[in-house]
């Protein structure tokens, strides 16, 4: 690989890495045989971890980190003195198939800053993945980055090439967008989201190819005041409205070249953890905004313990709960006990009585379950009273490696 | 059930994940009605061969799925005790406990369960964490690889390679064996050392610069990093290289970040290139046209973008379905035998088909081939949708009086939602457009009546009618 290639791609990686997004999964099991490159496995593979612990599973990269808006949380702002770097289309190409071809990873990621014009910028990206899928033969993951400001019609366009579209969010509410990113508009994201949506489900039912990996998004945490409350009960509506595959919460990191407007702080990443978690509950375990929300306190989540916890030691006259008789929805709102591991509970059942020892097996979440469950062998009745059963269960505050 | 054995059978097997040799040596002992307690498995070279007594073969085994895929994975553990624990799995469902991984609590089915699970990840790992590298050779450019996975997984691994990489010809060498995949099959051989892969590869530094680029100095957590990629795994991965250096520089990093002052943009706020940005768009049909040329089509089969034809500010636009087949090679609207009839209708009324703007909601001729001929394929509801924007802008540009849907597609095109066209024919409106419904004429063409077929061209006639008087008004 030449010096200027090496140097832009330092650059365009560097400028596309605040982006949470990494998922390769979603997409259609295909191979593409032995004239073309690639397949999909449907869940996605994780090729490397970096230091912070992420996966690198796309080649994730901007085309090019001009960029005309002026958001204050992104590095690449028009008024960030950040060095800058253009890809050609052809260059990106290149960059993902011979990537791709030594195995280091499971696609493209292509995002990209605002030149010229929002069209100009999505053109040139569904041109990346048009010539990917068509000249390659590419049969490897693509997620593209739509620009909502862009022409509706590339929209139609670029879910032909795309396995997953996504429009950033980035912030809950549209007065933050309003203070923070001038050239957003919450509207006009909804519309895109919904455009999006439409296409996806009609084209599911029609049996035809329109990013069959569906829609995510991003919210930025931390940049500004939005309670946890919020910030969930945002996701909870683009989930209802948009079927959305995931929403990713991106906590606010230190950036080189920070903007006055938007001092730094240490990332809140145990913030963004609990909320990941409370996500969970909330798409597969049953759980109302209102319910997680209560497990904490003044719309913020519990930092020291997870939500379910929280929730769960709010709610003890719930507990205990006997493993052999209760219903579904019931055991998957004990702590400890997760969706495979209650369905697995549920399967053993039919053929046998549970036991301690039989569960231990079951999950490793034992330790935090117990005081919320019976068995024949174990009925928690004094232990669920206890005032310091939340320090009992509770992890040893741990040590985050940078930040306490 | 007999009687057990009086003495202890021996099984011999293959090294590594002898799967065939397990089958049917499960096949003989359960036709031999012989417990997992009178049979020893032995495997690889060291086993004594000539203690192991022959058994007659015995009838294929019906396991249930989920068993036959457990046996499939563990088979390839490096555990010896992995076919005694498998053949008490297999002795335990024959003899009446069909359900048995359904309860994964039972001690056997956990710990087999465990072994499958260290597989599925030994596998995923391999998938992910393999790195060729590129060689030229005299007959060709050629992709290889060394791995040393923990279990006997080579040939369970390589099909996600053959699927992956089918184009290319490709070797995986370990410390157990090869494969390479070359002329569209997987050939097997024998155990490789490292020195036998390559030494480096070219994009290998730019891989490292990506992986580089792409860490957050500001989450370093090298605990997750590590949960997911053991170290074990580093040494024939190129970028890990580069660990070191980047966690030792990131507190500094990071601090640096903090510390610095927000800086004031060095260039000069481009308000020109904002304003232009925001006015962007095409602002002429014949900049709407160069798009709509120029894109995919939305619709399979279709060969070029059929373009609207008539007058800017047009008294009548009609919107038609799609192009049909003569459309498509002439490049023009209405000129197919449903557009003759429209000529006709037309005609009678005295409308001047030069005055009229004439476009289709689906811009392109969707069709499938059978043999010579094209025949015509109605756009599905989301396909017409796909081509919703394009027609809205166009009628914003053209500005007709009015807007003539013939036909439930041009009705959906231009409201979003299916209209019957029925119970609706006549005047109506299209959100802020004044139209008018009526039937699209292939529809009178297609009739099997001739009598029928005038009676409904009549009334499309008397349609045309109404359509020049609203236009006039």
């Amino acid at each position: 690989m030449d010096e200027t290639l090496s140097k832009k791609l330092r650059i365009l990686a560097d400028a596309a890495k605040y982006d949470a997004s990494c998922a390769s999964s979603g997409a259609p099991k295909r191979a593409a045989g032995t004239k073309g490159l690639g397949s999909t496995t449907g869940s996605g593979i994780c090729h490397a971890y970096t230091p912070d612990g992420r996966c690198i599973s796309l080649l994730k990269i901007l085309l090019t980190n001009y960029c005309l808006y002026d958001c204050a949380y992104c590095i690449n702002r028009r008024s960030s003195n950040v060095r800058r770097a253009r890809f050609t289309v052809q260059e990106v190409v290149d960059l993902t198939v011979n990537f791709y071809k030594r195995n280091y990873i499971e696609g493209l990621f292509l995002s990209s800053g605002i030149v010229k014009t929002p069209d100009h910028t999505m053109e040139e990206m569904i041109e990346v993945a048009k010539k990917l899928r068509r000249e390659h033969r590419f049969a490897g993951y693509i997620h593209l980055k739509t620009i909502p400001e862009a022409s509706p019609w590339l929209i139609e366009q670029a879910g032909l090439w795309a396995d997953r579209l996504s429009i950033n969010l980035e912030l809950p509410n549209q007065q933050s967008l309003e203070t923070l990113a001038p050239e957003k508009n919450g509207g006009t994201i909804r519309a895109a989201m919904g455009q999006m949506h439409e296409r996806i489900v009609e084209a599911k039912a029609e049996k035809r190819r329109f990013s069959p990996a569906g829609q995510s998004t991003q919210m930025i945490v931390g940049a500004d005041a939005t309670t946890d409350e919020g910030v969930l009960r945002t996701s909870d509506g683009l989930y209802r409205r948009y079927a959305l595959r995931r929403v990713y919460y991106s906590a606010f990191s230190p950036i080189p070249e920070p903007s006055k407007v938007l001092p730094l702080k240490a990332p809140p990443l145990q913030r963004e953890h609990r909320l990941y978690q409370a996500d969970w509950l909330l798409r597969f375990y049953g759980f109302s905004v209102d319910e997680v929300a209560a497990g904490g306190d003044a719309g913020m989540l519990d930092l020291d313990i997870d939500p379910k916890l929280a929730w769960a030691l709010k709610h003890r006259e719930r507990f205990p709960v006997d493993v052999n008789t209760a219903d579904r929805e019931l055991l998957l709102r004990v702590p400890g006990l997760g969706t495979r591991v209650v369905d697995r509970i549920i399967a053993a059942r039919r053929h046998t009585t549970l036991r301690l020892d039989d569960l231990a097996r079951l999950t490793p979440g034992l330790k935090r379950a117990r005081p919320f469950l019976i068995t024949p062998d174990h009925r928690p009745t004094r232990l669920i009273d206890r005032q310091d059963l939340r320090a009992r269960i509770a992890p040893k505050p741990a040590q985050l490696e940078l930040f306490g | 059930m007999g009687r057990a054995a009086p003495s202890l059978v021996q099984i011999q097997l293959g090294a590594g994940a002898d799967l065939d040799g397990f089958r049917a040596a499960a096949r003989s002992l359960i036709a031999a009605n012989l417990p997992p307690e009178a049979v020893v498995f032995t495997s690889g070279e060291a086993a004594d061969l000539f203690g192991a007594p022959v058994l007659p073969e015995g009838e294929p085994l019906s396991l249930p799925r989920a068993a036959a895929d457990l046996v499939g994975l563990v088979a390839c553990h490096r555990d010896p005790e992995r076919w005694a624990l498998l053949y008490r799995l297999i002795w335990r469902l024959t003899l009446g406990e069909k359900a048995l991984l359904e309860v994964m609590s039972d001690p056997l089915v956990h710990r087999l369960a465990m072994m499958g699970k260290a597989i599925r990840r030994d596998l995923h790992k391999m998938h992910a964490f393999v790195r060729f590298r590129r060689v030229e050779t005299a007959e060709g450019e050629r992709y290889i690889a060394w791995f040393e996975p923990d279990n006997h997984i080579l040939a369970a691994a390589a099909p996600f390679f053959r699927n992956r990489f089918g184009a290319l010809d490709w070797t995986i060498l370990t410390p157990e064996g090869r494969v390479r995949w070359t002329g569209g099959a997987l050939h097997y051989g024998p155990p490789a050392t490292r020195d036998e892969a390559p030494e480096g590869d070219g994009f290998e530094a730019g891989w490292r610069d990506y992986y580089e680029s792409t860490f957050n100095p500001a989450r370093l957590n090298t605990t997750a990093m590590r949960a997911e990629m053991p170290k074990k795994y580093w040494r024939n991965m190129p970028e890990t290289a580069a660990i070191p250096a980047l966690v030792r520089a990131a507190t500094a990093r990071v601090g640096d970040m903090m510390e610095r002052e927000p800086a004031l943009p060095v260039k000069r706020n481009p308000d020109r290139a904002v304003a232009a940005m925001q006015a962007a768009g095409p602002r002429s049909l014949e900049q709407l046209n160069r798009i709509i040329s120029a894109s995919e089509p939305l619709v399979p089969g279709a060969t070029r973008a059929v373009l609207g034809e008539g007058p800017v500010g047009a008294a009548i636009a009609f919107v038609g379905e799609q192009p049909g087949d003569q459309e498509d090679l002439e490049g023009r609207p209405f000129i197919g035998p449903a557009g003759q009839l429209l000529d006709r209708a037309l005609a009678e009324a005295g409308i001047d088909r030069a005055s009229v703007y004439l476009t289709n909601a689906v811009k392109h001729f969707k069709f499938v081939r059978r043999g010579t001929r094209r025949i015509h394929d109605s756009p599905t509801a989301g396909e017409v949708k796909h081509y919703r924007w394009w027609l809205e802008r166009e009628l914003d540009l053209v500005r007709p009086g009015l807007v003539v849907a013939p036909g439930a597609t041009a009705a959906l095109a231009l409201t979003g939602t299916a209209i019957p066209i029925g119970r609706n024919r006549g005047p109506f409106r299209f959100g802020e457009r004044p139209g008018f419904l009526t039937v699209h004429p292939s529809s009178l063409l297609r009739h099997p009546d001739p009598e029928a077929r005038e009676e409904g061209f009549a009334a499309y006639c008397e349609d045309m009618r109404r359509i020049r008087d609203l236009a006039a008004a």
